[in-house]
């Protein structure tokens, strides 16, 4: 299939171009930005006038619920709802029922991901067996059955020995340990940010010591091993000025947060809205602020939507007993362009964040819109505005704190690897 | 945000936290359950406010005085009650609290009365009702227990004349507490100058200063000069979560002794919402003592309950 995207503003961060180009894919790759190839008769044009052409968003954090919570979302709900976000790549934590602890259970995962439409699907490894916290998994098998980095998705592991070894193993084969920082005590019974609106709500808290002591031990044993770490979701001010140290010292360290923590806080708690039950949890506006700007300046890495389908029952309890977790890939996007619009940071800034720099955290070649690279791409409409409701959401999962919100930004068309795998 | 316990005419919808409640409006229900005084005196307790009225007492926690004092509230306004310990029936078979809620309004319930483990549960609740139903919250969590704030507030008032110059005392564990939550959102609302909360670090939340409290640790400081001291209630729990070493050694520090109350105003009142430790947070002498309150409080309770309901259900207040 060779596609011509015409009359398009493209925006690639990574080759630093912004500017109206047309684009020219065939056989899965980018054969022409600019200006067409030789004999180039294409099978399909798209008109992209008044759309922005990007490359296709690299989200780190999208849980696609197979194997095991079927129930709750299916693989091919959430790719299509992945493709309608305009993300073409994907990084899936382990913790699925079983844990993604062998190679069989990831290549079957990546071998149902490949026959259906949709994003480029990368598994985490769980980092130990069953995710118990107690034994190492098979990494270099598993790293042979695809995958890229190893996780004990939110799962934490009390046993800090455990940790050391895990971190000296993946760093045998330089492989990524990709870490969420809590401390499970410090954590336990809490399901809101420890602060003056749980006070006043009566709410369980989690400190923002639940971030800061876990990370802190994760950085120093980083140190140590030399391992690659990268940090899931961090949610506190304290934490951003942490890892920015342990970058200076030459910690191989990268970090992302979620659209979630980006844009609310815990004010937004104050009428027991269980949708707004999160976790990492939404903390202060200075929290949030704080984020913001580390996002502007670079200190954290990535923007991904830490995607959590669940089903109508999980959300429909008191707010305590409520699950955590929003569905949110669909809205990584215009999350990001809401982010970019209220912080004045540059289109190309924002998009960078959601394509190129998380693929530098998975290590693959995507993200770009670059001679020869894969055919992965997003055309979206800048100004299109519209209000998120279960209806328009593709996910299974309608559980989102934005419902009701009008936002700016919708996706046209998705290409991945040259296949119009998404059209508006 | 739109308090979803009012009506867009400012009316009471639900009575789920006495928090943001305006202060006009707290005085109105204490007014009112000031006239409600006389009923439990008649030999005909009853008025026919509430009559063909079905009120459901929702117990999703167990809970006796509570639930006695709304059922005799209740049915002195003439309203049938049925109680529901749901604790014990089919929210251990698996049933949701929506589907409990759909099945009580399909048999015409007028008013929930809710009682749960979950901070936010009446709110909850609230959110899913139909239009014409009304809630209570008589207990979630450790968020707010809204009568039993009115029900203090409408004791020092009868004791104290107002609110204008008191000094007042909340000691023990606010932490766990939706009282203590309930009495300070009530307290400062009607303009008590002086509040204070005397606890250990353990026992408080992060940010409590920020509900217009002032700290003490010290117990011996913190009731100095007081007009009114309310103790509140200790659960054993407390010991395991590693949050204090001993009942013996919290008496020590924090429990009302007479030695104690000798530093408060001569003409200080002590109050307890109940159910009382002896000898953990209150000793006898002081619990029995000329000071306590703590038996009229739950009188007024029933008072308190009646206007609420009567609030509610449009038949009194206006």
């Amino acid at each position: 299939m060779k596609i011509h995207i015409k009359n398009g503003r493209l925006v690639d961060p990574k080759n630093a171009h912004d500017g109206r180009a047309d684009l020219y894919l065939a056989a899965g790759k980018i054969v022409g930005v600019g200006e067409a190839p030789a004999d180039f008769h294409a099978n399909r044009v798209i008109d992209a006038a008044g759309c922005v052409v990007c490359p296709g968003l690299v989200d780190l954090s999208v849980r696609l619920r197979e194997p095991g919570y079927e129930y709750k979302a299916t693989l091919e709900s959430e790719m299509l709802a992945a493709a309608a976000g305009g993300v073409t790549s994907l990084a899936c934590p382990p913790d699925t029922d079983p844990p993604l602890d062998e190679p069989g259970l990831t290549e079957m995962l990546k071998f149902r991901a490949r026959n259906l439409p949709g994003p480029r699907v990368y598994p985490i490894g769980a980092m130990t067996q069953k995710l118990e916290g107690t034994r190492l998994t098979e990494m270099a098998e598993l790293n042979e059955a695809g995958c890229l980095a190893f996780s004990q998705a939110d799962v934490a592991l009390t046993d800090s020995q455990v940790l050391l070894r895990a971190m000296e193993y993946a760093a045998t084969f330089d492989y990524s340990l990709w870490l969420r920082p809590q401390d499970a005590f410090l954590s336990r019974g809490g399901v809101a940010h420890d602060g003056p609106v749980a006070a006043r709500l009566g709410l369980p808290g989690i400190p923002t010591l639940a971030e800061t002591v876990a990370l802190s031990t994760i950085l120093l044993l980083a140190r140590e091993t030399g391992v690659r770490v990268h940090l899931r979701r961090l949610s506190a001010r304290e934490s951003i000025a942490m890892v920015r140290a342990a970058k200076l010292q030459g910690v191989r360290v990268s970090c992302d947060t979620t659209i979630q923590n980006l844009h609310l806080s815990e004010m937004d708690l104050l009428g027991f809205d269980s949708h707004y039950h999160l976790q990492p949890p939404l903390r202060s506006l200075a929290d949030r602020d704080a984020l913001r700007e580390a996002l502007k300046d670079g200190s954290i890495d990535a923007l991904c939507s830490d995607h959590t389908p669940l089903d109508e029952d999980d959300k429909q309890m008191p707010f305590g007993e409520s699950a955590p977790g929003a569905s949110a890939v669909e809205l990584l996007l215009p999350l990001a362009l809401k982010w970019a619009r209220e912080m004045a940071v540059p289109l190309s800034q924002a998009l960078d964040l959601v394509t190129w720099k998380p693929a530098q955290v998975l290590g693959i070649d995507a993200g770009h819109l670059s001679l020869g690279a894969p055919a992965d791409l997003c055309v979206f409409d800048p100004e299109a505005e519209w209000t998120v409701s279960p209806a328009l959401l593709r996910s299974q999962g309608k559980n989102t704190p934005f419902l009701g919100q009008r936002l700016q930004g919708r996706v046209r068309y998705t290409v991945i690897d040259g296949h119009l795998d998404y059209e508006a | 945000m739109v308090d979803p316990q009012l009506t867009p005419q400012g009316k009471l919808r639900h009575l789920l936290t006495l928090d943001g409640l305006p202060a006009a409006m707290l005085r109105q229900i204490l007014d009112t359950a000031e006239s409600f005084m006389d009923v439990g005196e008649r030999d005909v307790k009853k008025v026919p406010l509430l009559r063909g009225k079905s009120i459901f007492n929702l117990f999703f926690e167990p809970s006796t005085r509570t639930r006695t004092t709304f059922e005799i509230a209740a049915k002195r306004l003439s309203a049938d009650v049925v109680n529901l310990n749901i604790a014990t029936s089919s929210q251990t078979k698996g049933e949701t609290i929506l589907d409990t809620v759909a099945n009580l309004t399909a048999m015409h319930a007028d008013m929930f009365i809710v009682r749960h483990g979950q901070s936010g549960a009446a709110h909850f609740i609230a959110r899913h009702v139909a239009p014409h139903i009304s809630v209570i919250n008589a207990g979630d969590g450790r968020h707010a227990h809204p009568t039993q704030g009115l029900l203090d507030m409408f004791t020092i008032r009868r004791y104290k004349g107002g609110f204008q110059n008191l000094r007042v005392a909340v000691v023990g564990d606010v932490l766990h507490s939706r009282v203590a939550r309930s009495q300070i959102s009530a307290l400062t609302t009607l303009g008590v100058p002086e509040v204070r909360v005397v606890a250990p670090k353990t026992l408080l939340p992060p940010g409590v200063e920020q509900l217009g409290v002032h700290l003490f640790y010290d117990m011996r400081e913190g009731i100095r000069d007081c007009d009114v001291i309310i103790m509140l209630r200790l659960q054993n729990e407390r010991m395991k979560g590693a949050r204090l070493p001993s009942a013996h050694e919290y008496f020590k520090q924090y429990g009302l002794t007479a030695a104690k109350l000798a530093r408060a105003k001569p003409d200080a009142i002590v109050m307890h919402p109940g159910p009382m430790n002896r000898g953990v947070e209150i000793d006898s002498e002081v619990a029995d003592g000329p000071q306590s309150v703590i038996l009229p409080q739950v009188t007024y309770g029933i008072a308190v309950r009646m206007a609420v309901m009567a609030m509610l259900a449009g038949g009194g207040g206006d």
